[in-house]
C-alpha cells in the first residue's frame, strides 16, 4: 500500500511541477472548444449570391426567399463561368425555352444543394400561386365557394431547440475525445520517460508489485482527468452556454472512465515506442480513427461493415453515452451497456500492462 | 544452495542470448559477505546483463542466480538489495528529498526511520545542503551522488552499483571508495562494475568479463601474477589482446 501511495504522490507532484503539460491538459481543450464554438455558431446565416439573367421570369425570382439570397441581375448571353468567377457568385441562373439553367459554382457542395432546393421551392410556390388565382377565378365565375385549407408548419423538438447547432451535437463527443487524447498522450510519454531515464529499472529493482505501479499511475492520472473534465464541462455550461440536460454526475463518471481507458491504452502502446516522437506517431493510428467513428460523422449512414469497426473503438461507446446523457437527458439505464464495454476495455488493458511490465522484471 | 560459507550471492553457469546473439556464456561467480567484487571488461562485454540476471530483471536461458540462498527472480529479496543503474534514474522535476522519499517508500521505509536514513546517506555523499533543490538544477556529479544515496537508503546487505563513480570528482571518488570499504567491513557484499582500473585495484575480487565469458576471476594480486602484469590496467590490455 505504501508503494501505491508513493507512486500516486510522485505522479501528482510531477504533473504539478510540469507547468506546460498541465496547461496542455487543462487549457488546450478550452481553447479549442472556444474556437469551435465560434466557427460553428457564427457561420449559419450566410446568404447565397445568385446571378440572374434578364430572361428569367420575374415571378420566380420574387418567390425566392429574400432572407437567404442576394440577387444580382445580368443581361443574357454572357459567359456564365466568367461571371461566377469575377463576381464571386454561388450560382448563375439563365433560361433557354422552358428550362431554367442553373450553373453552380460548386466549390462548396452544400451551397449547391441549397441553391437547388431554393429553386425547386420557388418553382413550386409560383405554380401554387397561379393555381390559387385560377381557383379564385373559377369560384367567381361559378359562384360556388372553393375553400382551400390554410396549413401552417409549427416545429417542436424532442431534444434541444430551434437554435441547436452542429456544435451542440458534437460537443459531448468532443469532451470525450479531449479527455481521451490528452490522457493517452501524456501517460504514454510519462512511461517512455520512465523507461529512457532508467527510473523504471530502478523502480522495478525495489519490491514493488507490477500491479501497484499500474494502479498508482491510474490513480494519479485519473485525478487530473477528473480535474480536466470538470473544467471543460463547467466552462462549456457557464461560458459557452451549451445546454446539458442530463445528470452532470453521469457525464463526469463517463469521462473518468474514458480517461482511465485512455491511460491504460497509452501505457500499453508506449511499450512499442522507443521515444516520445515514436509515441506521437501512434496518434494517427490510434486516436484519429476514433474521431471518425465516435459519432461526429453520423454512423447510421455508413455501410454495415464500416459500422462494425466502431464496435472495436472505445471512443464510440464514450460518444454514445455522452450524447445520451448530455443531449437526450437519458439516464443510467441507457448508458449501462456503454459503461460496461468501457470497463471491459479498462480491465483488458490494465491486465496487459501488468503482464507487459514483465519485460523489465521477471517477477 | 551453499550459504554456509557466508555466500551472499551466487551466479551459476548462466548463459543468455538476445535473439541469435549470445550475450553471456557460462558465467559463474560467488560473492561472500564483506567482499567487494569488481566486474571489469570492455563495454558491451556483458557486465550489465550479468547484473540484470542476478537481480531477476532478465531471465537466464540456462543456469541460475541466487541471493541470500533464494533463487532469483524473487520480488521479496529486492528489499535487501541496493541497486544503482548506469543512468542516474532520478525524477528531474522533483527535489532531492522527494526522490529519496519516493524510492525509500518503495523499499518499504517511511516515517522517522526514513528521515534518519536520508540524513545519514545525504551526509555520506556530501549533499546535505541540496536536500530541497530540484534535481534538474544538479550538476552531473551531484546527480550521481544522489543516485548512490538512494541505492544505500534501505541499508541493504547486497549493494549493486553499475559504474558508480562516472562523472564524480577524484576527491569524492576516494571518499566513496572509503565508504564502500566501511560497508564491506560491516559485512555487506558489494558488486561494482567499472572502467576505472585503479578502482579495480581496490576490489577484493575481480571478474574480467570479455565477450560474455569470465576471462579471469581472482584477487587483484592473483590476476597480476597470472598475466605477469604490474597493474590491473595491464592485465586488462593483455586480456583484451589475447581474447581476439
Amino acid at each position: 500500500m505504501i508503494q501505491f501511495k508513493a507512486i500516486l504522490i510522485r505522479v501528482t507532484k510531477e504533473i504539478l511541477r510540469d507547468k506546460r503539460t498541465l496547461a496542455l491538459m487543462l487549457l488546450a481543450p478550452i481553447l479549442i472548444l472556444t474556437l469551435m464554438n465560434l466557427v460553428f455558431n457564427s457561420s449559419t446565416d450566410t446568404k447565397l449570391k445568385i446571378g440572374v439573367a434578364d430572361n428569367v421570369p420575374g415571378k420566380i425570382i420574387q418567390s425566392l426567399p429574400s432572407s437567404k439570397v442576394t440577387i444580382r441581375h445580368y443581361p443574357n448571353s454572357l459567359n456564365r463561368a466568367k461571371k461566377i468567377q469575377s463576381d464571386d457568385l454561388d450560382a448563375f441562373v439563365g433560361r433557354s425555352k422552358n428550362k431554367l439553367e442553373i450553373t453552380n459554382e460548386n466549390e462548396d457542395p452544400t451551397k449547391s444543394s441549397q441553391v437547388k432546393s431554393i429553386f425547386a421551392n420557388a418553382l413550386l410556390v409560383s405554380k401554387i400561386k397561379e393555381l390559387s388565382l385560377t381557383l379564385k377565378k373559377i369560384s367567381l365565375q361559378t359562384s360556388t365557394k372553393q375553400t382551400s385549407s390554410n396549413l401552417k408548419i409549427k416545429n417542436s423538438y424532442l431534444y434541444g431547440n430551434s437554435n441547436s447547432t452542429f456544435f451542440d451535437k458534437v460537443f459531448p463527443i468532443l469532451i470525450g475525445f479531449f479527455v481521451f487524447f490528452f490522457v493517452f498522450l501524456i501517460s504514454g510519454i510519462a512511461l517512455i520517460r520512465e523507461r529512457t531515464s532508467g527510473t523504471l529499472d530502478r523502480l522495478l529493482a525495489t519490491p514493488i508489485r507490477r500491479s501497484q505501479l499500474v494502479f498508482g499511475y491510474l490513480a494519479g492520472y485519473g485525478l487530473f482527468a477528473v480535474l480536466q473534465t470538470l473544467l471543460i464541462v463547467l466552462f462549456a455550461i457557464y461560458v459557452l452556454k451549451v445546454a446539458i440536460i442530463g445528470n452532470l454526475l453521469l457525464v463526469l463518471l463517463t469521462n473518468i472512465l474514458i480517461a482511465l481507458v485512455a491511460l491504460v491504452i497509452g501505457l500499453f502502446v508506449s511499450t512499442f515506442a522507443n521515444s516520445e516522437f515514436q509515441m506521437m506517431q501512434f496518434i494517427p493510428i490510434i486516436v484519429v480513427p476514433q474521431v471518425f467513428f465516435s459519432g461526429i460523422i453520423p454512423l447510421d449512414t455508413m455501410a454495415h461493415w464500416v459500422r462494425f469497426i466502431s464496435y472495436l473503438l472505445p471512443l464510440s461507446y464514450a460518444g454514445n453515452a455522452l450524447t445520451a446523457v448530455m443531449i437526450k437527458g437519458q439516464g443510467l439505464g441507457v448508458i449501462t451497456n456503454d459503461w460496461l464495454i468501457l470497463l471491459v476495455f479498462l480491465f483488458i488493458f490494465t491486465f496487459l500492462n501488468i503482464i507487459g511490465l514483465k519485460r523489465y522484471r521477471k517477477v | 544452495m551453499a550459504n554456509s560459507d557466508h555466500t551472499i550471492a551466487s551466479i551459476s553457469h548462466i548463459s543468455k542470448s538476445f535473439g541469435s546473439k549470445k550475450v553471456l556464456s557460462n558465467i559463474t561467480i560467488n560473492i561472500r559477505e564483506g567482499q567487494i567484487l569488481g566486474l571489469i571488461g570492455p563495454s558491451g562485454s556483458g557486465k550489465t546483463t550479468t547484473i540484470k540476471c542476478l537481480l531477476g530483471m532478465e531471465r537466464a536461458d540456462t543456469g541460475f542466480a541466487a541471493i541470500f540462498g533464494q533463487k532469483m527472480p524473487n520480488r521479496q529479496i529486492l528489499e535487501k538489495i541496493g541497486y544503482m543503474g548506469q543512468t542516474d534514474a532520478l525524477y528531474e522535476n522533483l527535489t532531492a528529498l522527494e526522490n529519496l522519499t519516493f524510492f525509500g517508500n518503495l523499499m518499504g521505509i517511511s516515517g522517522a526511520e526514513l528521515t534518519a536514513t536520508i540524513n545519514k546517506n545525504m551526509a555520506l555523499v556530501d549533499l546535505t545542503d541540496s536536500l530541497h533543490q530540484i534535481v534538474a538544477n544538479f550538476s552531473g556529479g551531484m546527480k550521481r551522488r544522489l543516485s548512490l544515496a538512494i541505492a544505500l537508503l534501505a541499508n541493504p546487505d547486497l549493494i549493486i552499483l553499475d559504474e558508480p563513480t562516472v562523472g564524480i570528482d577524484p576527491s569524492l571518488r576516494l571518499d566513496i571508495w572509503t565508504q564502500l570499504r566501511t560497508l564491506a567491513i560491516a559485512q555487506k557484499a558489494i558488486i561494482v562494475t567499472t572502467h576505472v582500473m585503479d578502482e579495480a585495484e581496490k576490489c577484493d575480487l575481480i571478474g574480467l568479463i570479455i565477450n560474455g565469458e569470465i576471462f579471469a576471476l581472482g584477487t587483484p594480486a592473483e590476476l597480476k601474477e597470472k598475466f605477469h602484469a604490474a597493474s590491473i590496467e595491464e592485465v586488462f590490455l593483455k586480456a583484451e589482446v589475447s581474447s581476439k
